[in-house]
């Protein structure tokens, strides 16, 4: 168990002391929460639907969350360090497109995969040396990315998709032994990126600016570079799930990505990291993406309207944020 | 029992008021006549502040009474009659920043008018506050914008806000610590005008010669209790002095002497401009250099400069004779040079995360195996810490802000004996902490003084500084005042030079 989970585990036994209605909910949500949303959706989709528990649909439920959640785990980055990152989602449709057309035109992999990390990480850069440099609210900087990037991808593509890919969807689509590729790529992301914030120093230097960027720096780290090099991380992530999607959908997408920045940063939050930073992990971030997952799919299962998905998601990430700030709250007053 | 209006405005018998462990007021009795000025003396930490706390209903009182014109406050209305008739500038401001001054000023008593009250009457409004300020000699727009002023400027309009109340006390908390001598000029002018217009003023300072030029009666308070309460006439400057540190050094930690090595760090002329200017001292190794003066006397702002948290404009710092540069914190711990801040919240710990985490947080680099934190030989340091330190805590994973104030101090201490330090600057290390994690810092200073590091202590108190400094340097509005070897040190010279009256 990484020592972050064990740190939560303390906030929330000094907190059973505080014994407002409120703490204790905050409680149960810190210590059991993820998991247990994770496990009671899992029992009431497999209820609900006969569909569900099958080997086919699960398969695609993992298929599904390999993108959102690709995107999840660089934004937890962010937001333990107290900053977001709203760009997400045409930042990938961006280095999808761009990732695509290299392919159509070198027909390396290489070739296209480098294209869209590197576009993914500039993103990043600008966006953490912007926010950096200027003192600019995060949210701001990264909307005009978001809506830069948009503009970027549909000026580069006319607004057509780009086809033609060749073997590129072997990323998306093809297989190691029993596992689709997309999801052996997610493992390998989830398991650096665990060991990054659990494991090193930089990581141990992301909670200290997120918690405290004074005290942080008193303490010699630099906050500035923390938070260039998290955003260039997440840049670069969402770089990645640019080309597994395109990949997945064996098209460069000028509209893909629409909204995901929505369901990775409600992932993360569902995950138990606080939008206020300082406190968080990747296993949350990684069980948060696969409720989100099993919802869609469950709703998809029911046919129930994607207008009615949207209201649902819109609900759960309501009261995530409400058990999160309802945490911080009770302990704001003890302080 | 009634008070006699005619005597005096206020009058507080026997306030008692206890916090967790500590006796805060000690039945303290003030008499405040009407049209008159009442000076509240005492030393940092005295009491000064919680008895106003008090009486601006900020905190509820475990005995005594409170007369308020002669009448009898319940505990219940102690805060609606006083703020009634009470108006108090703090020394801690608090505008609004984006609003403008006449904002400010009427805050929560705008003037209305049109049907039902409903509309804020702007124009009145501000006219009001122009008619004021123009009467107080302010040069300034009712209409500007608060966060363009200065902070001796948003003092100033403070002021102007407690005067344009008509309350029949004022209660002023420092308040020239940001104003210039022709400001400093302009409030007495308005404190005097208020006094003939039959209002009592409760005026807190340092200061002496502001205490000997506008108070009319002097009551002075230490630790918590009442020593004396006379007319200004009888006292003289001594006098008071005497009155306001006289109490014996007790539950201090001695410093036993220790060998005092070659010279380690020294400034040579430090000026930041609008901080501090030309200041110069030196500290050798084994050494404890305490740096003494009134808050606000720039203590603070040179060891955040030295520490590389603010720039400096002009000056040389040195390091075992040798110039250096320091632009960030992460520069002066590469060098040897780690500081202990006053507000351990906000700049010493991430209160959100463990023990463990925020103790190797400034060492980390000698944890790092290439990638990885080496967790095994981190926790074994860690452990070795939180024992050398008797840091009471349920594990190293337990989150800081759990702790209580004196262990919470200890580990910002703990953080920086982790890694090889050849100067510990301490700001108010042992400030609102518990006697006994007190004693306990004093025995680490002591210990850190023999291994060789050479320290830099700051403190407001002066039987701290008296105990345990080798040579002290006293500050006073921004310059050194003067510098003391431990032999020549008592705490009337101390007291005279961070606040007397000759500079």
């Amino acid at each position: 168990m990484p020592p972050t989970t064990k740190a939560f585990t303390t906030i929330v036994t000094t907190k059973t002391i505080a014994t407002s209605t409120e703490s204790r909910i905050a409680y149960i949500y810190r210590k059991y929460g993820t998991i247990l949303i994770f496990i009671g959706l899992f029992f009431i989709a497999s209820v609900a639907s006969p569909a569900f528990l099958t080997q086919a649909n699960l398969t695609n439920v993992l298929r599904q969350v390999v993108v959102v959640s690709l995107l999840a785990c660089g934004v937890t980055f962010v937001i333990i360090l107290g900053q977001i990152d709203v760009s997400l989602g045409a930042v990938m449709a961006l280095a999808g497109t761009i990732a695509a057309s290299f392919m159509v035109m070198t027909g390396s992999i290489t070739m296209a995969i480098s294209a869209g990390l590197t576009v993914g990480a500039l993103s990043g850069l600008v966006n953490g040396l912007v926010i950096t440099t200027f003192r600019i609210p995060s949210f701001i900087m990264t909307l005009a990315m978001a809506s830069v990037a948009r503009g970027t991808v549909l000026l580069y593509t006319g607004g057509a998709p780009v086809i033609g890919l060749g073997n590129f969807r072997i990323i998306g689509q093809g297989d190691v032994g029993p596992l689709p590729v997309s999801v052996a790529i997610l493992a390998t992301v989830v398991l650096l990126c665990w060991v990054l914030l659990a494991k090193t120093r930089f990581g141990r230097y992301v909670y200290a600016v997120g918690g405290n960027a004074r005290a942080a720096r008193a303490s010699g780290v630099r906050p500035t570079n923390v938070i260039v090099a998290a955003f260039v991380l997440n840049g670069g992530l969402c770089g990645l799930a640019g080309i597994v999607f395109t990949s997945r959908i064996n098209s460069g997408q000028p509209a893909a990505g629409a909204g995901y920045e929505f369901d990775a940063i409600t992932s993360v939050i569902i995950g138990g990291t606080s939008l206020m930073g300082g406190t968080g992990s990747i296993a949350g971030t990684i069980i948060g993406s696969f409720v989100i997952g099993i919802i869609n799919n469950i709703l998809n299962l029911l046919n129930v309207s994607s207008y009615w998905q949207q209201i649902a998601k819109g609900l759960i990430i309501a009261l995530a944020v409400i058990l999160d700030v309802g945490t911080k709250f009770s302990r704001g007053e003890r302080a | 029992m009634e008070g006699d209006p005619q005597q005096y405005v206020l009058e507080m018998r026997g306030i008692t008021k206890r916090f967790p462990g500590v006796l805060a007021l000690d039945r303290i009795n003030l008499k405040v006549r009407p049209a008159s000025v009442h000076a509240l003396v005492g030393e940092n930490g005295a009491g000064k502040s919680t008895l106003m706390n008090v009486l601006s209903g900020g905190y509820s009182i475990d005995g005594g009474e409170i007369f308020f014109k002669g009448r009898r406050l319940d505990h219940g209305d102690i805060t609606a009659v006083l703020q009634s008739g009470i108006s108090m500038v703090r020394q801690e401001l608090s505008p609004v920043l984006d609003m403008t001054v006449a904002e400010n000023v009427f805050l929560g008593r705008e003037p209305m008018r049109g049907p039902f009250s409903a509309i804020v009457d702007s124009d009145k409004m501000y006219a009001d506050t122009q008619a004021l300020l123009d009467r107080l000699g302010l040069r300034m727009s009712a209409r500007g914008i608060m966060r363009d002023f200065s902070i001796a400027s948003m003092q100033l309009i403070e002021i102007a806000k407690a005067i344009s109340r008509e309350a029949s006390l004022v209660i002023m908390d420092e308040p020239t610590s940001a104003i210039s001598e022709r400001e400093v000029s302009m409030l007495f002018r308005q404190i005097s005008d208020l006094k003939k217009r039959g209002a009592a003023i409760i005026y807190i300072t340092h200061k002496m010669d502001e205490i000997f030029q506008i108070a009319d009666d002097i009551t002075v308070i230490r630790d918590g209790r009442c020593v004396a309460s006379n007319s200004a006439s009888e006292y003289d400057e001594n006098k008071l002095i005497a009155q306001m540190v006289g109490r014996t050094i007790s539950n201090i930690f001695p410093k036993e002497d220790v060998p005092i090595g070659e010279e380690v760090f020294a400034v040579e002329k430090i000026t930041k401009n609008g901080a501090f200017r030309d200041v110069s001292f030196s500290v050798r190794k084994g050494e404890v250099l305490g740096m003494a003066g009134l808050i606000g006397a720039g203590r603070t702002e040179v060891a955040r400069a030295i520490f590389g948290l603010d720039p400096i404009d002009s000056g040389e710092i040195r390091l075992s004779g040798e110039p250096i540069d320091i632009a960030t914190p992460a520069d002066a711990i590469r060098m040897g040079i780690a500081m202990v801040s006053e507000d351990r919240k906000a700049e010493g710990l991430v209160l959100c995360r463990s023990v463990g985490e925020n103790i190797s947080l400034a060492n980390l680099n000698r944890f790092t195996d290439r990638l990885f934190i080496d967790e095994k030989s981190e926790r074994a340091e860690i452990g070795r810490m939180i024992q050398l330190l008797r840091i009471k805590t349920p594990g190293v994973s337990t989150i800081v802000e759990t702790l209580s104030g004196g262990n919470q101090q200890k580990l910002v201490i703990a953080k920086w004996l982790l890694g090889n330090i050849k100067l510990l600057i301490l700001d108010e290390p042992t400030r609102g902490i518990d006697i006994g994690s007190k004693s306990e810092i004093h025995r680490l200073i002591v210990k850190l003084a023999r291994d060789g590091v050479a320290i830099i202590m700051i403190s407001s108190e002066l039987p701290e500084i008296l105990a345990m400094s080798d040579k002290i340097v006293v500050m006073k509005r921004g310059i050194v005042a003067g510098e003391l070897r431990r032999r020549e040190a008592t705490q009337e010279n101390l007291m005279r030079l961070s606040a007397g009256v000759s500079v």
